[in-house]
């Protein structure tokens, strides 16, 4: 059971999503976040919703588990929806009693954040659905590359990252592994106050930090022997191809920002 | 002879710093060792706890350089970073925990490893994964979690990663160490095919007597010392010397030396044909 654990939230596929290059994914979904931030009126945040809904029917990743993502940020909507309905004032008055106030504007705009921040999640969650974490960190190692100019180690860092990610399930198994070996010697991990169970974390912590030191430097003699000495002169079996479906995305995104702001032109801004 | 491909001579190596795999530090985990293993080999390394089996495996591929004396690998001495990642290219290593020396979340991808540093072309990187990949029999894994796999696998996988660069020499350090029966068998059967069938020198340090036996060559070390060398049912004829290096032998060729019907018997086929034959009669 503990070894079925999957990193990130991948929904294995084939969707035009999943096979977009991975590169193209992270920068539209970023251009797109920055987009729903440009949306003024309703018909402009209306649009991009809509390339949202699109995008999610087009990963073909399950509409259940699209609505899972949203779990988290359930009391974060309900907050930010009742701050904006108080707060906001102007327009028709809907509802007044004592010091509360409900008016027209305070109600668009709580509609209209929670739309947004929706959106926002729907998107980005879009991005890991359809995309494992190990084509991230490529895609973000080959975006940054740029970055060598001014001597920032990029690949050592999605190096890093990527041996991070490779080790969280082996550290886990340990974890458990530690944590029985010490129940097997009568610690008790699960009763008294806070502090005391803090407390009874540190013989389950500190072995594995040694085991976790002992590891890496395995790891570093492993890596030596297969001849790693760092990014150059390296190659990658797995190239990336811009092909025409990531042209036809970039496109999809530059008409969404521009229907974005025409929109926005036309009609009335809710804030 | 056939042609050297790692030769020590005079190698003493010494532990200086608190080293964790230390016994004891400032004690000479090799002492004066002199040894060749020619190309095409399978040389089994034997010795128990702290007799410097791994110190050997080490000094092989240039990850400890010897305190004295030299390690030749195809005439490159590794005195220098660059020389010592020739030999990497030359002597591919595989550690005893699976755990410790896959580098990426897929399979496939940590095949590539070597291959990609070494700076080969993409379309040739695809070729060679997906031989080595089917060569230990681990094709249909190639798009799995390593994570997800059981110890064997694991091992497999790391042995692929060292076929995939295509070095002329397999070290495996204690390869099976950690892997229950099962694993073991499917470790040590890739092994033999790689020696057999595509003519990689192999040497494996293991303390698993039913592996040594499947070698060509056995070395037996003790104190840090080579102490025994030879074909296998030489060394293993030796119950008693073996003995005295804290060694067991196979359960056949103890039977056969406690009956003492005849020494150096390696298998349970050849054991039961002795005892047939002392007993006077056929199978």
């Amino acid at each position: 059971m503990i070894r079925d654990i999957t990193i990130g939230q991948y929904y294995p596929g084939k969707s035009v999503l999943h096979n977009l290059d991975p590169r193209i994914k992270l920068i539209a979904t970023f251009w797109l976040i920055v987009v729903i931030f440009l949306c003024k009126s309703f018909f402009s945040l209306g649009l991009i919703t809509l390339t949202a809904v699109a995008a999610a029917a087009l990963s073909k990743v399950p509409p259940k588990m699209i609505l899972k993502s949203l779990k988290p940020i359930v009391i974060i909507l309900v907050f930010t929806a009742i701050l904006n309905i108080f707060y906001t004032q102007g327009g028709e008055t809907y509802f007044e009693w004592w010091k509360i106030t409900i008016t027209e504007k305070g109600i668009n705009t709580a509609i209209f954040t929670m739309v947004r921040i929706v959106t926002l999640v729907v998107i980005s969650s879009l991005l890991t659905y359809t995309t494992t974490p190990t084509m991230l960190t490529d895609a973000l190692e080959r975006i940054l590359s740029p970055l060598k100019v001014f001597k920032i180690k990029v690949h050592t860092l999605a190096m890093m990252m990527t041996l991070a990610l490779r080790f969280i399930p082996t550290l886990i198994e340990e974890i458990d592994r530690i944590m029985n070996a010490q129940k097997a010697r009568g610690a008790d991990l699960e009763t008294g106050s806070i502090f005391q169970r803090t407390k009874a974390l540190v013989p389950i912590f500190i072995p594995l930090m040694v085991s976790s030191f002992r590891r890496a430097y395995e790891l570093a003699f492993a890596m030596t022997c297969r001849c790693y000495t760092g990014g150059e002169g390296r190659t990658r079996m797995k190239q990336m191809k811009i092909a025409a479906r990531d042209i036809v995305a970039i496109v999809v995104c530059t008409a969404v920002t521009a229907g974005v702001i025409v929109l926005n032109i036309f009609f009335d801004a809710v804030i | 002879m056939s042609e050297k491909i790692i030769e020590f001579e005079n190698v003493t190596y010494i532990y200086e710093t608190e080293d964790e795999e230390a016994p004891v530090a400032g004690f000479p985990a090799l002492s004066d060792v002199n040894l060749t293993i020619n190309k095409g080999e399978f040389v089994a390394v034997l010795g128990h706890n702290g007799s410097g089996k791994s110190t050997l495996a080490k000094l092989c591929n240039a990850i400890l350089e010897p305190t004295k004396g030299k390690v030749t690998v195809k005439e490159i001495v590794p005195d220098t970073e660059e020389k010592a990642d020739e030999v990497r290219r030359i002597v591919g290593m595989v550690f005893q925990n699976p755990d410790n020396q896959i580098v990426a979340t897929i399979v496939e991808d940590d095949v590539a490893f070597g291959p990609e540093n070494l700076g080969i072309d993409p379309s040739e990187i695809r070729r060679r994964v997906d031989d080595a990949l089917k060569c230990v029999n681990m094709y249909e894994f190639r798009h799995r979690e390593p994570h997800k796999l059981s110890g064997g696998q694991k091992q497999r996988v790391a042995i692929a990663g060292v076929i995939a660069m295509q070095t002329e020499c397999i070290v495996l350090d204690e390869p099976t160490a950690m892997l229950d029966p099962k694993g073991r068998e499917e470790v040590m059967n890739t092994v033999k095919r790689l020696n057999k069938e595509m003519g990689i020198t192999v040497v494996t340090v293991t303390h698993f007597m039913d592996e040594a036996v499947q070698a060509d060559r056995v070395v037996v070390m003790d104190g840090g010392r080579v102490v025994m060398q030879g074909k296998p049912k030489e060394v293993f004829s030796n119950v008693e010397k073996l003995r005295s290096y804290g060694l067991d032998v196979p359960q056949s060729t103890e039977l056969c030396h406690v009956l003492g019907i005849k020494e150096g018997v390696l298998n349970v086929d050849e054991c039961v044909e002795e005892i047939a034959r002392a007993m006077g009669g056929a199978i």
